[in-house]
């Protein structure tokens, strides 16, 4: 255990280093994620067929591949002629992991904007509101809170996946924890990075909560901040159904 | 061979294609067919537990549960894998996968749990059944029912998720195509015939799974 500990304290700025560049992809990701999902989302809700087309063509080829089928081509295929698109495996991997669960977060806020109740819709109809207008000051607000639990989980699934990054070169907390395995016992090694992704993940969902409380509040639908954050965070998995 | 210029180029993608599939049929498979059916009845298995085990043993397997499922399943296939360098990598992924989803099937198979009506308690005890016949014959078929579609949903992101046995130098379909392309110079067909076999293989799952999801609420 002593070992174990020197070992440790020799590999921490390392350690933190990783780390720092999970923290990171995880937070460049979620960004782009975030940006495709209300895009995606929004755009798949159109009237005109090809427009609809267009976007549940792309949300279906995310979803459907494996996120490592992504990232292969965006880090093998594209640099190759006749593409030659070279991008730096930090971006590769935002990209790659922004797309992957933004197409998953297209289904989710498709999904809370059709949950919002339909006599809302139709205030904003008798309120002749325009269809920006409506979207930005009824619809989207409620579907807002709506869409957070989701992506929440989708937040946690997105973190988790940063983990495959290490294997287009990335220096990542898994890559640490891989050296840091060979000067410790692999136990401790691995308990450790455990026990570091359920930190940042139970951080992450606190984060959430309290965004979610938030949006509640803005709403009128009060809950106490405390409250929120302080029950219980367990997120559900994918909670998102996959092809819903 | 003057190929670095066209974009697609037939012969590679005809010289990859069966080895694509071999490794698909045989690895990528397997996995999901065995690891499912390990996630399946162990997350069945802590559905029950947590609901019948005394508080401090259901809070150590809820506990346990959700530090599983709040990690990546990619951690925990490295963890293992230099943990037990003696089991073969295949068999140590099948069983890390199937216990990764089974804790999230566990959460499924509690809401299906949570759904069986009050009154189907009741009955049993006004039968005065024993717990163990009170799960088997009464509770868990009926929370099965409404769970399957939910289940299946996770086959196929599991499906997904098989790629991740690479880092266990388990040969997948993708490691395949990037193996293809390591030696040939040449990613394009490799890559995007495995990213098309991954995305028919999931939309038919998915469409068997929403023809299973209409079935069974229909008759319910």
């Amino acid at each position: 255990m002593i070992d174990n500990l020197e070992a440790l304290g020799r590999a921490l700025p390392r350690m933190l280093e990783g780390l720092w560049m999970t923290l990171q992809l995880t937070a460049g990701g979620a960004l782009l994620a975030f940006a495709v999902a209300i895009g995606l989302g929004l755009l798949v809700r159109f009237d005109s067929i090809l427009v609809r087309g267009a976007a549940r063509i792309i949300i279906e080829l995310f979803r459907g591949t494996s996120l490592l089928v992504q990232l292969f081509f965006i880090f093998f295929v594209l640099p190759l002629p006749p593409m030659n698109i070279q991008l730096d495996p930090i971006w590769a991997g935002i990209i790659a992991l922004g797309l992957n669960y933004g197409a998953y977060g297209a289904e989710v806020v498709r999904g809370s904007i059709n949950a919002v109740p339909s006599g809302q819709w139709e205030a904003t109809t008798a309120l002749s509101m325009s269809r920006a207008q409506r979207m930005r000051r009824v619809i989207f607000p409620q579907a807002w809170a709506l869409m957070i639990p989701s992506l929440n989980n989708l937040l946690i699934q997105l973190l988790k996946g940063t983990a495959v990054v290490y294997l287009i070169t990335i220096f990542d907390l898994t890559a640490a924890l891989d050296k840091l395995r060979m000067d410790t016992d692999v136990f401790f090694a691995y308990s450790l990075g455990l026990l570091m992704y359920f930190a940042v993940a139970y951080a992450l969902t606190l984060m959430m909560n309290a965004l979610e409380a938030r949006a509640k509040h803005n709403l009128g639908q009060r809950k106490p901040l405390k409250e929120a954050i302080t029950s219980a965070p367990v997120p559900d998995a994918k909670g998102a159904g996959q092809f819903g | 061979m003057n190929d670095q210029e066209s974009l697609w180029n037939w012969d590679h993608a005809w010289a990859v294609l069966p080895d694509l599939l071999w490794s698909f049929l045989t690895v990528t498979l397997v996995v999901t067919v065995i690891g499912s059916a390990i996630a399946a009845v162990l997350g069945l298995i802590i559905a029950v537990v947590r609901q019948v085990a005394p508080r401090p043993v259901a809070g150590i397997v809820t506990l346990v549960m959700n530090l599983i499922r709040m990690t990546p399943l990619v951690v925990q296939l490295l963890f293992v894998y230099y943990a037990f360098t003696s089991v073969e990598p295949l068999t140590l992924g099948i069983l890390v996968v199937g216990i990764h989803y089974a804790t999230y099937m566990a959460e499924v198979y509690r809401a299906g749990i949570d759904a069986v009506p009050r009154g189907q308690w009741e009955a049993t005890t006004a039968l005065s059944m024993s717990p163990g016949r009170t799960w088997t014959a009464v509770i868990i078929p009926q929370a099965l029912r409404s769970t399957i579609p939910a289940l299946g949903n996770y086959v196929i992101s599991m499906f997904k998720d098989t790629p991740f046995l690479m880092v266990i130098t388990v040969t997948e379909l993708v490691r395949t195509a990037q193996l293809y392309g390591g030696r040939n110079y040449r990613y394009l067909e490799a890559i995007l015939l495995a990213g098309l076999i991954y995305l028919v293989a999931s939309y038919l799952s998915s469409l068997l799974v929403a023809r299973l999801e209409k079935r069974l609420a229909f008759t319910s």
